[in-house]
């Protein structure tokens, strides 16, 4: 084989890597069919087991129907306030330079790096019953663990990073140069934002909300544990996807199942819209 | 702002932006993550050395270290050859195949945790076919270590993926041309080009694995002693009230989330100077 003219190596070698072609790509589409396909179809089968009727029905159920109102309660929350905050920070980081802002930074994305289950002790152990300021709160008749405010509180938490973290990089590598000029030539503060930083960022800005939202509506460690599990209460779809499962109900836990998968589907096709539409736009 | 703070700038918005931005951090995270500090440090010294060696918590560790680090490693591998795949290679569906990577990431973990242990199960889909070569996943540690691979699997892609698109092509058709095998050609140039992005990869891959609860607890089975995670015995711990005991266990996860930041910290920045020192 050392001796062949260069022509038969290259052929060779565009041989042998055809093969490494078919065979790689093959893995991955294999490791991913197991790995993701296979429980998403098991969700839809599982849920359409006994036909389309029983899927419906299992809607008609006040408790689930409560369960999609606290879901949808907590998002309209948590979402818009984490927005806020997201470009809050990433004006003061990416806009100013100051000391302590990798530190600032790094504090951000802290609930990234802990886990959904102490997420969620935190805040037991800062409003629970036997908590710091669980005497003081129950003295005036404020439940905030086993209640609403506790799951919105923990889905804050756990959401908290999404948006800040998509802006800040994108702000920075925008520079400040079309605000410095805007200001200079005399609009507001105000004025600056929404007509030359909210257009440049605005891709960036619906990418870090979409991720926020489906977090925010997905989340269950966090939530399991400050929530109670109080049935038509203070259960959030995926604790009542857990409630139904543990009770054998599986008809009704892949249904809730299903429209979460659903949200989860759509997530990612806006997330690919928005990452289309902002091509080149450097987000 | 006092001079030396901050460079003068004339954008406004300075003092309320970061004042609001510090208050809300503080008041959300920074102040309750204190709080289990200061609830864990309320132990004696025996207490907590008591909860943290306690047989049913070592167990614990060793499932949740030991099957976190088993699935990052098998992302690393596979979730190379998967981004190995979508960055050189086009083939149909390409674009959908790289958008359903983040799945796990959108995906509830409650959903993804009933969905495989339905899949895995004796009875499931799948169960049954391991189950005939003698292979049980559901409601053992495998079933745990499938849990978080697909949890991590997207960490290793997407870390991976720009680094192989900054692969320089040249080198590896210099270096066929100068006759390396392909084994060659990865090992020598492929590979330590995309080392620090695979790496960070695997360390996000294994941190996230060390702290999931949702997508595990469904399909482990969580017997005591056997298929326990932590997390699932900090729950276990509030459920009967034990605050002090839970508030200890979540300390060392803390700290391990710390330790975990900061070696993904390491590995950026040892990858930041390599690619400086390789003129790139």
């Amino acid at each position: 084989m050392d001796g062949a003219a260069p022509r038969t190596e290259v052929r060779r070698l565009s041989r042998g890597a055809r093969v490494a072609r078919v065979v790689l790509i093959g893995v991955s589409i294999a490791f991913l069919g197991l790995l993701l396909a296979a429980p998403l179809g098991a969700v839809l089968a599982q849920a359409l087991a006994k036909g389309w009727q029983v899927y419906l029905e299992s809607f008609a159920d006040p408790d689930t129907r409560a369960a999609i109102r606290l879901t949808l309660l907590t998002a309209a929350i948590v979402v818009p306030i984490n927005t806020v905050f997201g470009i809050c920070a990433s004006w003061a980081i990416a806009k100013f330079e100051f000391k302590g802002k990798s530190l600032l930074i790094t504090l951000i994305d802290l609930p990234f790096a802990v886990s959904p289950v102490i997420a969620g002790l935190i805040f037991v152990l800062l409003f629970g019953a036997q908590g710091w300021f669980g005497p003081w709160l129950q003295e005036r008749d404020v439940q905030v663990i086993f209640a609403v405010p506790g799951i919105v509180l923990a889905t804050l938490f756990i959401t908290f990073p999404y948006v800040a973290r998509e802006l800040i990089p994108l702000m920075q590598q925008q520079g400040s140069d079309e605000e410095e000029a805007a200001i200079t030539l005399g609009a507001s503060a105000w004025i600056t934002f929404l007509r030359v930083t909210l257009p440049k960022i605005r891709w960036g800005l619906l990418y870090g909300i979409i991720l926020c939202n489906a977090r925010a509506m997905g989340e269950f460690g966090a939530v399991s544990v400050v929530s109670g599990h109080i049935r038509g209460l203070t259960t959030t779809m995926p604790l009542h996807v857990e409630i139904l499962y543990n009770e054998y109900n599986f008809v009704a836990a892949f249904a809730v199942a299903s429209l979460l998968a659903l949200l989860a589907i759509l997530t990612l096709v806006l997330k690919s819209l928005v990452e289309w539409r902002a091509g080149g736009g450097g987000a | 702002m006092a001079g030396g703070f901050r460079k003068p700038s004339v954008l406004p918005g300075f003092g309320l932006t970061l004042g609001f931005t510090t208050f809300f951090l503080s008041a959300l995270v920074l102040l309750p993550l204190a709080a289990l500090v200061l609830k864990a440090t309320a132990l004696t010294w025996s207490e907590f050395v008591a909860v943290l060696l306690d047989e049913r918590a070592v167990a614990s560790y060793r499932l949740t270290f030991g099957a976190a680090f088993l699935a990052a490693f098998v992302n690393a591998v596979f979730g190379f050859v998967v981004a190995w795949s979508l960055v050189r290679y086009d083939f149909p569906g390409r674009r959908l195949v790289d958008a359903f990577i983040d799945l796990p990431f959108a995906l509830p973990t409650a959903v993804s945790g009933i969905a495989l242990a339905t899949v895995f199960s004796p009875s499931g889909w799948l169960g049954q076919k391991l189950a005939l070569a003698g292979v049980q996943v559901a409601y053992t540690w495998v079933g745990v270590v499938v849990a978080l691979i697909l949890i991590g699997l997207p960490f290793v892609v997407r870390s991976v993926q720009p680094a192989l698109v900054e692969v320089q092509r040249e080198l590896e058709d210099a270096a066929e041309t100068l006759g390396a095998r392909p084994w060659q050609v990865f090992q020598r140039i492929i590979l330590p080009a995309v080392l620090p992005a695979l790496l960070t990869g695997f360390t996000l891959a294994f941190a996230r694995g060390i702290g999931e609860y949702g997508s595990v607890v469904f399909i482990s089975g969580n017997l005591p002693m056997k298929t326990e995670i932590t997390p699932l015995l900090i729950v276990i711990k509030l459920e009967q009230y034990d605050y002090n005991g839970a508030a200890a266990l979540g300390f060392i996860m803390l700290v391990m989330s710390f330790v975990m930041l900061f070696a993904i910290n390491l590995v950026q920045t040892w990858g930041r100077r390599r690619q400086v020192a390789s003129g790139r």
